[in-house]
């Protein structure tokens, strides 16, 4: 069958024809799969599933499915959107189609993006078929983003890139790269242009950092004399700040919601079943008090959403949200570390579980929660001073 | 509490050495190049000559003499540099159980190989994922005038480069039981004992121990069978008081650390620390920090003195420690944004660090239950 359409009636409408769709398309042997989160996640199951499955939700558009149909996406409605996650949900499926494009470059170019970058760059995000990578950070510029240089010279007809970049996530891997880059020397914020950049062009060289859980993900990202076609550039030169901010935006509340959903390795409860003894007192008090946090957070996104919804402004701030996020998914790493006591200390190997290891080494990465996607403190000022209308 | 003279040249010893041949960078190449033993020999071998070895053992079994607050003054520097190594375990854990319950002849075949530092041991205790003394299953059984051993241990602290195990094993009762447990002295090349290095995520020394039928002639047993909780109790806390002290140096590196990156670090055309929200930080770290030394001086005279509150003040220190190095090295990584999160910057080897070592012989959360308890709460 086909997928249902985004013009159907009802909900309930939608909801029927749609569940017929996902019995028809999602592939048993995928049940149960974790969620993907950044778009390079290890897939596990059979390869030819995997790919039945990115195929069928691509052509649905449902990868992307509040984009109009014309970039790619399935054009449905708030309602519908949140319809589709709860019958993913439900049957223990999930989307097959993640990553930083979907995240945050998509939502920016609608918005921003000339019709011909639209329809070029955003349908293959939507399929899944081409990853970005962000290249905003540099070794100067990390909370002070706006005094990065990574030199960008207006050539004639092209664009000519020399600097460098660092903790580009992936940038090793991804097909292409939306980048600050410096047009104007002169002035800070008015001197920033937004470019899209195809990572296999010439003179770029990506080299993998290691992070403290052993993983390489990020990278430092080097540009010499890299040549970059004049409609690479998103909106007008110099201009590129104000578009940066509204991505930014994008991506702090795609983490945001990432923190809310379930990971199904650390519910803590189940851990808590398996590693706490019956009689531990002090510990089972903290991971209550934790799974409280947990719960009126998860129910803050559900009411930010219904706000969002109705048309209204979200009550809570994005930065309000983003750092109980990262508070809320560190807690939980922590505690799934002291549920599993000495047996959480493994780096590899015997006697260490899969699991054991893996929650091990997702506490590491934890800790980074609160420093990218701008970090907690960061986070606070603008609470403070924007939010809150504090003096500066 | 404060240190005497001869402390503080202990201190000064111990800080120029590990300084000059135990910096950080020598954890890095220990992952390399001594991952299955967790230390580096040449490095024990310096200790033992500098006398380390025998700091915590009285001079009348050979030692120096120094007491816990010597080995505490020691352990604190080596702390500040991550160095591992089966010093504590050897001359403050072991050692301590052999001259607390071992006969003449024992600790005259190890004490003075430990103080030479040609014996190197360990303390085979906790068999689940939670550090839990009396929980103990591994059974001993007598038989023929012999003792026979059944069971594994894991997670022995510096186990694979011991060439004697200390093992707590129950000829009594039930696990949970304080009565019913005897310590036995088994050398790691005793037939039926199988050592097998665990891989830990801060590199240092880690082992888990299988026993088949394991045959210890009678004269393994130290002290008296059935018997052993007051004096296990005794080595644990000693071990637990000069490990707070480590923890106490990993703390206050990892902060001068930080400190020093918020003086030079740049953004917004300001040092960070210029931040008052950083400055705040930096504020409340300092004072957990002075709470924690007051801490671990405490518990350290405490047991020298045989005080009457030792245990109490020994958990004391060893929550505070837990607690005050786990932060600090959160803070540490934080601080440091992006650096902070690379396997190449020192930041995260003192988180690992500090994980492990709280979860040591008791976490924060077992010693401020185990406070409350002797506090009569
Ligand atoms: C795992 C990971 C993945 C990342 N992926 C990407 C990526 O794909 N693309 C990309 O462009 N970047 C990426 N980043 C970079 C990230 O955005 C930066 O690390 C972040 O912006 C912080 O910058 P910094 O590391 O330079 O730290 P700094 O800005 O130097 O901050 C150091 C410390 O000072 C604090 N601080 C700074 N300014 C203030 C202030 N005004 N008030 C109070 N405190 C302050 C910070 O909060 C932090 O604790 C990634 C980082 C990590 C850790």
């Amino acid at each position: 069958m086909n997928a249902p359409a985004a013009n159907l009636e009802t909900p309930d409408a939608f909801r029927a024809d749609l569940r017929a769709w996902l019995e028809e398309h999602f592939p048993a042997s995928l049940r149960g799969h974790p969620r993907l989160l950044g778009g390079h996640d290890a897939l596990h199951g059979p390869a030819e599933d995997h790919a039945r499955w990115k195929a069928a939700m691509a052509d649905a558009g449902y990868g992307a499915p509040r984009w109009p149909v014309a970039y790619g996406g399935a054009g449905l409605n708030a309602q519908q959107a949140d319809i589709l996650a709860e019958e993913l949900e439900r049957i223990g499926a999930f989307s097959p189609i993640a990553g930083l494009g979907l995240m945050m470059l998509g939502p920016t170019l609608l918005e921003y993006g000339t019709e011909e970058q639209k329809l070029r760059h955003l349908p293959p995000i939507a399929r899944g078929e081409l990853s970005w990578c962000q290249g905003f950070s540099e070794p100067g510029a990390g909370s002070d983003l706006a005094s990065l240089r990574l030199r960008c010279e207006d050539a004639g007809d092209h664009w000519l890139l020399n600097g460098q970049k660092i903790w580009t996530s992936y940038a090793h891997l991804a097909d292409w790269c939306f980048c600050l880059v410096r047009t104007d020397t002169t002035v800070k914020h008015l001197g920033i242009s937004f470019l899209l950049i195809d990572m296999r062009t010439p003179g770029i060289e990506a080299r993998p950092i290691k992070l403290i859980n052993g993983v390489s993900h990020f990278c430092e990202t080097f540009f010499n004399d890299v040549r970059v076609p004049k409609d690479g550039l998103v909106g007008e030169v110099n201009h590129g700040w104000t578009i940066a901010k509204r991505l930014l935006q994008h991506e702090r509340s795609g983490l945001s919601a990432q923190r809310g959903a379930k990971a199904k390795t650390h519910d803590l409860v189940e851990l808590a079943g398996r590693y706490l003894p019956a009689d531990e007192t002090d510990l089972r008090g903290r991971l209550a008090d934790h799974l409280l946090q947990d719960h009126a957070y998860r129910l803050t996104l559900e009411r930010r959403a219904a706000e969002a919804e109705a048309g209204m402004t979200p009550s809570t701030p994005l930065s309000v949200l983003k750092n109980i996020g990262s508070d809320v998914a560190q807690a939980r790493a922590e505690l799934a570390m002291e549920l599993t006591g000495l047996n959480g200390l493994g780096w590899a190997g015997e006697p260490y579980s899969p699991l054991e290891l893996e929650l091990t080494s997702h506490w590491l990465y934890s800790k980074c929660f609160s420093i990218y996607g701008g970090s907690y403190e960061v986070q606070n000022n603008i609470t403070a001073r924007r939010e809150l209308g504090l003096p500066a | 509490m404060i240190l005497t003279e001869e402390q503080q040249m202990l201190r000064d010893a111990a800080q120029g050495w590990v300084s000059e041949r135990a910096p950080v960078a020598a954890l890095r190449s220990l992952r390399r190049e001594h991952a299955a033993l967790g230390h580096d020999p040449a490095l024990y071998r310096e200790m033992a000559e500098m006398g380390w070895t025998g700091i915590a053992v009285p001079e009348a079994d050979g030692g120096f003499g120094f007491g816990l607050a010597g080995a505490g003054v020691v352990a604190e520097q080596l702390g500040r540099n991550l160095v591992g190594s089966p010093l504590l375990t050897t001359s403050v854990v072991v050692a301590g159980a052999i001259e607390l319950a071992g006969n003449a002849a024992q600790k005259q075949q190890w004490l003075p190989a430990i103080v030479a530092g040609e014996a190197r041991a360990a303390l085979a205790i906790d068999e689940g994922n939670r550090h839990d003394p009396a929980g103990i299953a591994l059974a001993a059984a007598a038989q023929d005038g012999a003792w026979v051993l059944s069971g594994s241990k894991q997670a022995v602290f510096e186990g694979p480069a011991a060439d004697l195990f200390v093992i707590v094993a129950r000829v009594a009762g039930q696990p949970g039981d304080e009565t019913g447990l005897a310590l036995f002295l088994c050398p790691a090349d005793t037939p039926g004992l199988t050592v097998t290095a665990m891989e830990q995520i801060d590199s240092r020394g880690c082992a888990r121990l299988d026993l088949a039928e394991v045959r210890l002639p009678a004269d393994a047993l130290l002290g008296e069978a059935g018997n052993a909780w007051p004096v296990l109790t005794e080595v644990l806390d000693r071990g637990r008081a000069v490990l707070s002290a480590e923890m106490l140096g990993s703390a206050q590196q990892a902060f001068e650390t930080t400190l020093e990156y918020l003086r030079t670090r740049i953004q917004f055309d300001q040092p960070i620390g210029s931040f008052q929200a950083l400055q705040h930080r930096a504020a409340y770290l300092i004072g957990q920090l002075e709470l924690t030394r007051s801490a671990v001086i405490g518990a350290l005279r405490a047991m020298d003195q045989g005080a009457a509150d030792r245990a109490r003040l020994v958990s004391l220190a060893k929550a505070m420690a837990g607690k005050t190095l786990r932060k600090i090295a959160q803070e540490t990584v934080q601080l440091h944004g992006g650096i902070g999160m690379t396997d190449e910057h020192d930041a995260g080897l003192y988180l690992k660090r500090a994980q492990v070592a709280d979860m040591t012989w008791g976490n924060e959360a077992f010693h401020r239950q185990r406070y409350a308890r002797l506090a009569g709460l």
